[in-house]
């Protein structure tokens, strides 16, 4: 079991490095000029392919104000690559934190007889 | 694969969430009974390498981008019903904070990656990996083939999802009202970039993190090694 808990202890160093790696996932995309996810488009996007935004689509789009949309800072999307890949590592390790945290609270609930 | 918010009409997201609420916590339930405490982390350990794997977007050149979701490789650990919930956490704080995927949606994706992709994966992998040794290159092939095809299952049903809403909701003047585009388009759409790249992704994820924990510590790799 001792050997198990040191393997968790390097894959949680192995989650870090992807975190701070993550911006490959920015950049790559950006050298190799590939768009949205297909079905991810905007609403600038959609008009742009369709001609028009349709409407059940305009209503239901805007709902949700994210606090960090795309992974960035509000208002950081005309920042260059560098700014925006430090956005993006703040952001994976902001998502990791709230993550771990939302388990680790629910595990104590439903696991507090357990030792 | 995150369907954003107004792609999908309320007679498609309603019914998602109608059926991933119980779902969920089915899986709940039985992930209390299998589970222990000193196992939570590494429940969050395989929630978090999702949310983060799924951050490393692929572009095929000049065209669209795509991701692995990490849930077959958590299936293979935890077993398929933690991997969902593993996954589902990881999809819905993405959509809460980082408007990855829509807040409508998150029925269809936690249906999607959280619950297809695990179960996809998990019967695959057991049924090409059988009673290999834990160290047998069986053992990362059937992680790789598992990857590769519960990402493609679930980027069907996504195409399915995207393509039936012309049929359910247009205008009056036929205009489509959410998810423009056809079945005959979008389920090739997904299902070819799916095949053709992102597919191949999830595979090498897999595979590597089953070829890493053979050499480290194959006891993680026996069924369910972590939940046990």
């Amino acid at each position: 079991m001792s050997k198990s808990i040191s393997t968790v202890k390097k894959m949680w160093i192995g989650l870090a490095v992807l975190a701070l790696l993550s911006p490959i996932g920015l950049i790559l995309p950006d050298k190799f000029k590939a768009g949205s996810a297909w079905g991810e488009w905007g609403a600038d996007e959609i008009e742009k392919m369709l001609g028009y935004v349709p409407q059940g689509m305009k209503k239901l789009a805007e709902m949700w104000q994210a606090p960090m949309p795309d992974y960035a800072f509000k208002g950081w999307d005309k920042l260059g690559l560098g700014m925006q890949s430090l956005a993006y590592v703040v952001s994976a390790v902001l998502g990791i934190a709230v993550i771990v945290a939302i388990i680790m609270l629910l595990g104590k609930i439903a696991l507090k007889d357990d030792k | 694969m995150h369907i954003p918010d107004g792609y999908l009409s309320p007679q498609t997201y309603v019914p998602f969430y109608a059926f991933i609420i119980p779902y969920l916590a089915v899986a709940a339930r039985k992930v209390k009974n299998t589970i222990r405490s000193r196992q939570v982390p590494l429940l969050a350990l395989g929630a978090a390498f999702s949310f983060v794997i799924m951050m490393f977007n692929v572009p095929i050149p000049g065209g669209t981008t795509g991701h692995a979701v990490g849930g077959v490789i958590v299936a293979i650990l935890l077993g398929p019903w933690a991997a969902s919930i593993a996954v589902s956490i990881a999809l819905i704080v993405q959509a809460l904070l980082f408007g990855d995927g829509g807040i409508t949606a998150i029925g269809a994706n936690c249906f999607n990656m959280g619950m297809v992709i695990p179960f996809v994966g998990y019967y695959t992998y057991k049924l090409i990996a059988g009673n290999s040794e834990i160290t047998s290159s069986r053992r990362w092939i059937a992680g790789a083939v598992a990857g590769y095809l519960a990402i493609n299952v679930a980027a069907v049903c996504a195409g399915i999802e995207f393509g039936i809403q012309p049929l359910i909701a247009s205008a009056p003047d036929g205009h489509p009202l959410y998810a423009p585009y056809p079945l005959s388009v979008a389920v090739p759409a997904m299902a070819l970039e799916h095949l053709m790249l992102f597919g191949f992704v999830e595979a090498l994820v897999t595979a590597l993190v089953i070829k890493y924990l053979q050499k480290a510590d194959n006891e993680l790799l026996t069924v369910y090694g972590g939940a046990r």
